[in-house]
């Protein structure tokens, strides 16, 4: 290892986030055409810090975190880009290697747990079981860290819940399991792909509570996905916004929440209920559906649902693809939308009045 | 668990005895006589009464069914108080061309059909899983077509056309093995098992496919399951992934038609491998006796293979518990 030449990425700049995703793409090849799941997405992250990937179904969010965990990897998916993890890039790195990152260094905690943990072993084998693949130690050893880990998730009795099978679980519980099966072998960055979406709202502020107790605990870099903004603004320090596999805003959860700069998130910030709002008020959810990834529409893949192309001289967003933009008064902010900044603050203060 | 198996053993009975009534009735109600037959050529109406009333033939028929039910659990003695043949319990009745109880006869050609199922089940069940895992898993590429291909190609042709060139080219031409035949295996263990080599190997080509096509298209949907993603997420090696998670999920589909396959191979269905090679088993038993209207021994045949195969749906059933932990605790 000390002889090896130190990765360069292709601009030359070796990565100084402990992760950094660089102009990320996931294709796969079908009958029909190129799906381009994930085109061209960027973002970094922190130790200690949580970055929220939102955006619908279909919008690239789940595809980049199995790319980040290499889990396209022998299969038709074709990945570009670069995946920064710790100063070692993840895109090029063979199966095995990666293997041995996986559920170590990187682990990812997955939607509906019912579906995700395997019906016919225990939960605590499971537990164990992905302890053991990353340790060299017994399987009583192994069986304790799993007791262990159960017990700091906070499921009650936890040698007799070890071996209970995931049906026997509640759906709370199970979400719990899963958790503490993915912190098993202390990873540096968990992606919790919609931790909560399975779950009833009394479970799922516990689930978000324990995510971030744990990563306080651990010091973990968080990626986590959903649909959710009420969620993302809990938790996130970042956030992602993605549509068709791009990226359309990035920035602090501040920056976007309070200064969203393009139409979809604030289609996305309308379309969710406020506990402050008023009940008279009719929830204002995007129009259309998410548009294909085969052949997403030209210039602004979002043009078709959008309220406000109209508002853009010269067929802009049907023409023009728009570019990441730097928001003014921001470091971090970007944006990809033609409007220019006095049409936002107009349209902004109008959904800021329809919100409250 | 006992309860579980204690119902399903009480259920296996009932339609045991809904599968001896159909059967008794369909071939008691035929309207061929049995006792024109047993009488032969030189038949007098006074003898062919006789004959009828020792063979319990002039009693109704639901009578005639009780009496075969009663015999199935306590015996029964044939013939008049002078000239008596026991039957003893179980008793399916007594052949009326040997005039040997049927029991006997099946039992002696009992061994002859387990070897020929065990041993072939064995190597089909693994050869079948074991290609059906490798074309799921190399789905597309050339191992799967191969695979596929061949078992199919295996499939296609018929027991006794592949029986018929194996015995040609490793018997006759190489002389690489002995004429195949059926030698208990307490007599003599070497025999037994070249004399079931070509018969063994005629089963599997038979039933290679299903198993290759069911492992592959089961282990398919499993491959695709969010468990399997969750264990490839841990870090886990693809040979743990494959065997581990998937096969042990996929296997139960596999398991349902083995046990009904091997409880039909048991009670002699292999007839066709059976008279290709000479082995006088159930299943040439039951051809024999249709041909001679031998009805006791019809009865006996199919009883005896119902009750292989409702047995082995139980076993089956006992084993999806040790597969599936939700079908235990429910």
């Amino acid at each position: 290892m000390a002889l090896e030449i130190s990765p360069q990425s292709a601009d030359g700049s070796t990565p100084s986030s402990f992760l950094d995703v660089r102009d990320l793409r996931v294709h796969f090849p079908t009958e029909d055409g190129l799906v381009k799941s994930v085109d061209g997405v960027s973002f970094t992250l922190e130790k200690g810090k949580t970055l929220g990937i939102v955006g619908e179904s279909g919008s690239g969010k789940s595809v980049t975190s199995l790319a980040l965990l290499g889990l396209h990897k022998n299969s038709r998916a074709r990945v570009s880009g670069e995946v920064w993890l710790d100063g070692q890039e993840l895109v090029n790195l063979s199966e095995g290697e990666m293997r041995s990152l996986r559920g170590s260094k990187v682990s990812m905690i997955f939607q509906d747990p019912l579906s995700a943990l395997h019906p016919f072993y225990s939960v605590g084998s499971q537990i164990a079981e992905a302890y053991l693949v990353h340790h060299k130690v017994s399987k009583k050893e192994a069986r304790e860290r799993s007791v262990e880990m159960l017990k700091r998730v906070g499921i009650p009795q936890p040698e007799r819940r070890y071996r209970d099978y995931p049906h026997q679980f509640s759906g709370g519980m199970r979400q719990r399991a899963m958790i503490a099966m993915s912190l098993v072998c202390d990873p540096e960055l968990l992606i919790a792909d919609e931790p909560t979406t399975a779950l009833d709202v009394t479970v799922q502020a516990q689930i978000l509570d324990l995510i971030r107790d744990l990563q306080e605990e651990f010091g973990s870099a968080v990626i986590i996905i959903t649909h959710d903004l009420g969620v993302v603004a809990e938790i996130s320090d970042d956030i992602l916004v993605m549509y068709g596999g791009r990226r359309v805003e990035y920035g602090t959860v501040q920056d976007v929440l309070e200064h969203q700069e393009h139409p979809y998130t604030w289609g996305l910030m309308q379309s969710m209920p406020h506990l402050s709002g008023d009940v008279t008020q009719r929830l204002n959810p995007i129009k259309g559906s998410p548009p294909s990834l085969i052949n997403l529409p030209g210039g602004c893949a979002f043009n078709p649902r959008c309220e406000f192309r109209d508002r853009v001289p010269g067929d802009r967003c049907l023409t023009e693809r728009p570019e990441l933009l730097p928001v003014l008064g921001s470091d971090k902010h970007i944006a990809a939308c033609h409007l220019d900044a006095d049409g936002k603050a107009e349209i902004r203060g109008t959904a800021d009045k329809a919100v409250k | 668990m006992f309860r579980y198996l204690i119902r399903r053993l009480l259920a296996a009975a009932v339609i045991l005895v809904v599968i001896s009534m159909v059967t008794f009735f369909i071939f008691f109600a035929l309207p061929n006589d049995p006792a024109l037959l047993a009488c032969g050529k030189t038949c007098s109406p006074n003898r062919l009464l006789e004959i009828r009333h020792s063979l319990g033939l002039d009693k109704s028929l639901a009578m005639q069914y009780w009496e075969f039910f009663k015999g199935l659990f306590i015996g029964r003695n044939y013939g008049d108080q002078s000239v008596s043949i026991h039957c003893s319990a179980p008793c399916l009745g007594m052949s009326f061309q040997t005039d040997t109880p049927v029991m006997t006869t099946l039992l002696g050609a009992f061994p002859a059909d387990l070897s020929l199922a065990l041993g072939s089940a064995v190597i089909f069940l693994i050869l079948g899983v074991g290609l059906g895992v490798i074309a799921a898993i190399r789905k597309g590429r050339f191992a799967d077509k191969f695979a596929v291909g061949a078992a199919l190609f295996g499939v296609s042709l018929q027991s006794y056309f592949v029986g018929l060139i194996l015995m040609w080219a490793l018997v006759d031409k190489w002389n690489l093995l002995p004429s195949p035949n059926y030698t208990s295996l307490t007599d003599d263990p070497g025999q037994w098992f070249t004399g079931l080599i070509l018969p063994w190997v005629t089963l599997v080509v038979l039933y290679l496919a299903l198993y290759t096509r069911l492992t592959r298209s089961s282990m398919l949907e499993v491959m695709g399951e969010d468990y399997i993603r969750t264990a490839r997420a841990k870090g886990l090696s693809s040979r743990t992934v494959i065997f581990k998670h998937g096969l042990r999920a996929a296997i139960t589909p596999i398991v349902t038609i083995f046990g009904m396959d091997f409880g039909a191979l048991i009670g002699g269905s292999a007839v066709i491998t059976e008279s290709v090679f000479g082995i006088n088993g159930i299943g040439k038993l039951a051809v024999d006796s249709v041909t001679n209207s031998d009805e006791p021994v019809i009865l006996g045949t199919t009883l005896f293979a119902a009750a292989f195969i409702v047995l082995a749906n139980v076993v089956v059933d006992l084993v999806y518990g040790l597969i599936d932990p939700r079908v235990r605790l429910s």
